[in-house]
């Protein structure tokens, strides 16, 4: 044990080489390719991007694969490599709305403009262990038919119009965009931040705390206004030309909640939202953050705030699993001085508690 | 794909003028928690990185640097970061406390007195001495700020009252030029009168909670206490069983399942320095040696 801890400069090295031959497993079995991970593993790659804070879908894959498959060790990966890129600007917003729509459902509407097109979902499938796919099968050639009609409106964009909903904030294109990765948080934190800390932030994290607000922690009653997934142009104002430039597409994951209204002696009643926005297909992810958006807006409109889902310093301080692994599994390293220090003190204690009761002290060990 | 480039010492230059200023800001307000923009390092948060990321931006090519935990520098954890340095800075690296110009430490003070011009490094896992007593961050900084210290000797007392004795061994507060109330890591509480009026800068880094502060050379450092319960800093009643020193931080190690213990420096450096000098303990080697394996 002692020796685990000292000395330790050679067997950190056999460890590692211990670890990359346990990566690449059995030599017989043919060795993972990165497009493989890319296109079969996409929804891990999805959220590794996601909460990596990168989008590269060959980087992700990397990661994924330098990591086992720990989601949580590629997304670190990804982290300490993006953390180390110079930042030359901020990209002018997407839209959302001029989406290249491979899949958008609404829960409020039976249908809207632009159709509910379910797209590539695990919905609605029978969670059935399915043989077939342990070896070699085809899959059919998926159905296609003329693309419907090119635009899709945002659905809260038509309870918008009657004033059913709040008005989202507008764009305010000469403020700078907070960056909790460049300026340090400090609290309370505004909706940018908190948007970006949610994005970043463990799914699993986000999930229970949006499912304890479904729960009556913080209760705000949500409905799904809309979730889309598909790929948006990404443009970037080039001063030398004077003009916005395209840089190419994204996949992205959009959901809008739609939450119970609020009103006032002085304001018509209207529902309020909740916004999550994650790369790739991150679905659960995306709602995940919409339900916590909103129960962080509590401060804002002047809810009580009774449920850990509501307190923003709580949240944003604990959603983060790089920062939170690490801390947790750093209680591998040696701590002995520390330890030493307490074992002295406490049995420094017990002797002057067997002093005062008149007692023999314990043997700390058999003789 | 793009193979990856990395800058001198692996955070590139913005970064570390924004951490320098985020320094020079510390040792101008000695005790303070300056807030900075804290990196994605490729070692996990609470392993180090806001030692790390210090380190990384106040390194030069002709630095020497030095890096212990548990006052060791043969431990898995000071040999990772020492590799580190070497291969992103291409830094000499020493084990000799006299020779480093950088000492990055987790958990001790080394015992050879630090001279002007060195700079000690610290790792911090929880910047805010107030927090346990107070999770609010928000709440800690206006206590901070009103110097609205009450809270922490109202829980000193209370150890007195419970235990008789300040029940805190390491960590242990101090008050920094009179102002601040710091945390001076989970060093033992032994080493913390040599953070007072030390000739060498000593720089504190945390890195998941995203705060750096300093302490200047030559300034007051004190063990927050009692008149009538003065601190008392601790160690084994025991010398070191290898090189017999009466005054340094011990180790104890258990040597055999029947109650053996030895006590040793857990400062390797002066434990090896002292032996080389002709000092000798009771022993004459440490019970467990790495083996070498093929």
């Amino acid at each position: 044990m002692y020796v685990a801890v000292k000395g330790g400069e050679r067997a950190i090295e056999n460890a590692h080489r211990l670890l990359a031959h346990e990566r690449r497993g059995e030599r017989s079995v043919p060795e993972l390719a990165l497009e493989q991970i890319a296109q079969q593993l996409g929804l891990a790659v999805d959220r590794v991007m996601t909460e990596g804070s990168l989008y590269d879908r060959e980087l992700a894959a990397l990661a994924i694969k330098q990591a086992r498959g720990d989601m949580i060790e590629a997304i670190f990966l990804m982290r300490a490599f993006r953390a180390t890129l110079p930042r030359f600007g901020s990209s002018e917003p997407v839209d959302t709305g001029a989406m290249q729509i491979h899949r958008r459902i609404s829960s409020t509407f039976k249908d809207i403009p632009g159709g509910q097109i379910l797209g590539p979902t695990f919905d609605y499938t029978h969670r059935l262990l399915d043989a077939q796919l342990a070896d070699g099968f085809v899959p059919e050639e998926p159905a296609t038919a003329e693309a419907a009609a090119p635009a899709t409106p945002r659905v809260t964009d038509f309870l918008g119009r009657d004033g059913l909903i709040e008005r989202s904030p507008g764009a305010e294109p000469d403020a700078a965009v907070g960056d909790l990765t460049r300026e340090p948080l400090s609290f309370p934190a505004e909706r940018d931040l908190r948007l970006q800390n949610l994005a970043r932030g463990d799914e699993g994290f986000l999930l229970a705390l949006g499912y304890s607000s479904q729960r009556g922690y913080g209760r705000n009653h949500p409905f799904a206004g809309e979730i889309r997934f598909g790929e948006v142009e990404v443009e970037f104002f080039a001063e030398d030309a004077g003009f916005a430039v395209p840089l190419g597409s994204i996949a992205l994951t959009e959901c809008q909640m739609v939450n119970q209204f609020k009103g006032s002696a002085t304001e018509a009643p209207c529902f309020t939202r909740g916004y999550g926005l994650a790369f790739g297909q991150s679905e659960r992810k995306a709602m995940s953050m919409a339900l916590v958006d909103r129960a962080l807006r509590a401060r804002e409109l002047g809810e009580e705030i009774t449920a850990a889902v509501q307190d923003e310093e709580f949240v944003m301080s604990h959603s983060d699993n790089v920062q939170a692994t690490g801390f947790v599994e750093h209680l591998k390293l040696p701590h002995y001085v520390d330890f030493q220090s307490e074992l002295g003190l406490l049995r420094k204690l017990r002797k002057e508690f067997a002093d005062a009761n008149d007692v023999e002290p314990l043997q700390e060990a058999a003789e | 794909m793009n193979a990856p480039v990395y800058n001198f010492a692996y955070l590139d230059e913005q970064t570390k003028r924004m951490i320098r200023r985020a320094i020079l800001k510390a040792i101008a307000i000695p005790g303070y928690q300056v807030p900075f923009a804290s990196r994605e390092m490729p070692m996990p948060y609470g392993w180090g990185t806001g030692g790390v990321q210090v380190t990384a931006s106040i390194l030069g090519p002709d630095d020497v640097l030095k890096v212990i935990d548990q006052g060791s520098d043969d431990t898995t954890n000071a040999i990772s970061i020492r590799k580190f340095f070497a291969k992103t800075a291409g830094v000499a690296t020493t084990t000799e406390t006299a020779q480093a110009t950088v000492v990055q430490t987790r958990h001790r003070i080394p015992e050879t007195p630090l001279k002007a011009g060195q700079v000690l490094v610290y790792q911090v896992p929880i910047p805010e001495p107030l927090r346990f007593l107070e999770p609010r961050e928000t709440e800690t900084r206006r206590m901070h700020a009103l110097a609205e210290y009450g809270l922490m000797h109202v829980k000193l007392y209370e150890d007195i009252a419970r235990f008789g004795h300040i029940a805190t061994s390491y960590a242990y507060p101090v008050k920094v030029n009179g102002r601040y109330v710091m945390d001076p890591s989970p060093t033992p509480k032994f080493d913390n009168p040599k953070m007072d009026n030390s000739p060498a800068l000593q720089l504190f880094g945390a890195g998941r909670e995203k705060r750096i502060y300093a302490i200047p050379p030559y300034t007051t450092v004190v063990s927050l206490d009692f008149e009538d319960h003065p601190f008392v800093p601790y160690r084994h009643d025991a010398p070191c069983a290898l090189c017999g020193a009466e005054n340094s931080y011990l180790d104890e190690i258990v040597t055999d399942d029947k109650g053996g213990r030895m006590f040793v420096c857990s400062d390797t450096d002066y434990c090896e320095s002292r032996q080389l000098a002709g000092h000798r303990g009771s022993q004459n080697a440490a019970p467990y040696k790495e083996r070498v394996h093929g």
